[in-house]
């Protein structure tokens, strides 16, 4: 996983904003990505290098153009009737735009949470099963293995071992996304994309994902957006700010969280997370 | 804010207004209980008399018996199993047929693309074509042209024709129904399209389905129409698929309209036809309960 390009060219790459230097590896670069849907911009020129093993914040107003911006790192995007990509993506090291690319093998690479959790309607234990068994998994002690070790990596597996086979849907909202992360995470992604993942739990449940996401640093790559600044500045180690100019999303402001929580260049960014804009 | 410095007015014209609202109210709660309770009275009244003429010759012997007389005495066996072979084969027919044109439908068709909307258009008016077009349709094409002849296999794919359109289009929003939420999930966790079809969204579109395998189902069993010129009305016990068979709507009809002296035995056919219509009804609706209950409501 590690880049392929060395710091010099990605500074080079991200044309209008610095980027940070801490983490060693680069998990994720986008260069000049555009996205348009039939004729609406919906950002354009980002440029950007997410870091391995490290939380990377989203934020900005609404309509700015994140879901968009996260949608085409898993392709996702594709799913969108005239949506057209622009620019390139390269996730460890390997460019993912082009009509060649194996969609559903980028997908297990780059995991994605929704704003709403969505677990399928199946058991508890099939909605991990499934997945896995779909991407070739079939041994019994390997399935029961990586189910159980991606339960407890979200701090599910005590709450829910002795009701496996009931319904996932009988979980509550915070049980249900720490159980759509544990579905991601079961398929080991390289990076992992979350939209929103707290926004539509009540503030106890959003704690108690919000905590497992922060377990998660170190472990994988996290790209997560996110509306509230104060979990922005409590979990992420860089922070990505956009804004809306001219009509289409653009990344203004990129770098160490606390660097642009602390002393931000941009202008807007300063008055955003100080609340007098956005 | 007029109306504020105007207490007087405005005291009066809510309490106007107040007592044409409970006016209204009122009248519109007794105008829809009425409608309400003439319909059902009109089912009641149907079923009540179903009952009461039929069920003094309902026995274990008019049920296992052969037809004697041209009806009028001895039992249906032979209509009853002339009955489920016909419904079998247009279940076997329409089914596949019917989920294969819903996917294609509802999920790799943009809802506003000319194809889905020619289908669409194409099966609303095919649904409200008169079933003796069908039979005619059915008699000609499956009869004649593919020599099926009058025959139990003729009449069941001449069902399947008329049910098709209402089990489509059910079936159709079935899964337009099942939140996007599901596919996106799939996608996202990459999986591939067909196991999604066949994990996710079928089983989760199996309510559309039952509704419209029902609505099917009441429209094939009641039919007569349609049979007469497909599948004929020779009362004898089949012997395959290519012998004509006659259904219970049929042997109703020939029994209260051709035969003498039949309507004792018209009455019990049509009480074990409302009977079968019940049981079928209640079955699949507890299995799709059933099928759902394990799957997402709480244990």
């Amino acid at each position: 996983m590690s880049s392929t390009l060395p710091t010099s060219q990605i500074q080079a790459a991200s044309a209008t904003v610095a980027s940070p230097q801490r983490s060693d590896s680069i998990a994720v670069q986008t260069d000049r990505l555009t996205l348009v849907y039939r004729d609406k911009l919906a950002f354009e020129n980002i440029s950007m290098s997410i870091h391995s093993r490290a939380i990377t914040a989203l934020v900005g107003p609404s309509g700015c153009g994140k879901t968009s911006f996260i949608s085409c790192l898993n392709r996702l995007s594709d799913l969108i009737p005239g949506a057209r990509i622009t620019g390139s993506i390269r996730v460890g090291g390997e460019e993912i735009l082009g009509a060649g690319l194996d969609v559903i093998a980028l997908r297990r690479r780059v995991g994605m949470i929704f704003q709403k959790p969505n677990p399928f309607p199946m058991s508890i234990w099939k909605n991990l099963e499934f997945p896995l068994r779909e991407h070739g998994v079939r041994d019994r002690a390997t399935l029961a293995q990586t189910i159980e070790g991606a339960l407890r990596d979200v701090g599910l597996w005590d709450e829910v071992k002795d009701r496996l086979q009931k319904p996932a849907m009988a979980l509550s909202g915070g049980q249900q996304q720490r159980l759509c992360i544990a579905r991601a995470l079961a398929l080991k992604p390289e990076v992992l994309l979350m939209d929103e993942p707290c926004s539509a739990l009540d503030p106890l449940s959003s704690g108690a994902v919000e905590d497992r996401i922060a377990s998660l640093r170190g472990k994988y790559t996290i790209v997560i957006i996110t509306h509230n600044l104060a979990q922005a500045r409590r979990i992420s180690d860089y922070t990505a700010v956009f804004w809306v100019q001219e009509g289409a999303g653009r990344l203004i402001e990129f770098g160490l969280a606390a660097t642009v929580f602390g002393t931000p260049q941009d202008p807007l960014t300063a008055a955003y997370i100080s609340g007098s804009r956005g | 804010m007029n109306d504020l410095n105007a207490p007087d007015a405005t005291g009066h014209s809510l309490r106007a207004s107040g007592c044409s609202v409970r006016l209204a109210d009122r009248l519109a709660t007794v105008v829809i209980w009425s409608v309400a309770l003439a319909v059902t009275a009109v089912f009641v009244w149907i079923v009540a008399d179903i009952v009461v003429h039929g069920y003094k010759e309902i026995s274990w012997a008019f049920l296992t018996e052969e037809p004697r007389k041209a009806g009028r005495a001895g039992g249906i066996w032979p209509i009853l199993v002339s009955t489920v072979l016909i419904l079998a084969v247009c279940i076997v027919v329409a089914l596949p047929l019917g989920v294969g044109t819903a996917v294609l439908l509802a999920e790799f068709t943009p809802i506003d693309s000319l194809f889905g909307r020619l289908v669409r258009r194409a099966l609303d008016v095919l649904a409200g074509v008169p079933s003796i077009v069908f039979g005619l349709f059915g008699n000609a094409f499956f009869c004649h042209v593919l020599g099926m002849g009058f025959s139990i296999l003729a009449g069941g794919m001449t069902l399947a024709c008329m049910v098709l359109p209402i089990l489509i289009r059910a079936t159709e929003e079935g899964f337009r129904s099942v939140p996007n939420e599901y596919r996106l999930g799939a996608a996202a966790l990459g999986l591939s399209r067909t196991s999604t079809l066949f994990r996710l969204l079928i089983p989760a579109a199996v309510p559309g389905l039952v509704a419209g395998l029902m609505l099917g189902f009441g429209r094939a069993i009641a039919e007569t129409a349609a049979l007469i010129f497909t599948s004929g009305y020779v009362d004898r016990m089949p012997e395959s698929l290519m012998d004509s068979g006659r259904s219970l709507s049929i042997h109703i009809y020939d029994l209260s309209m051709n035969v003498t002296g039949g309507t004792r035995n018209a009455y019990a056919s049509a009480l074990v036809l409302v009977v079968l219509l019940l049981i079928i009804n209640s079955l699949a609706f507890w299995i799709a309960e059933r099928f759902l209950h394990r799957r997402i409501v709480v244990v």
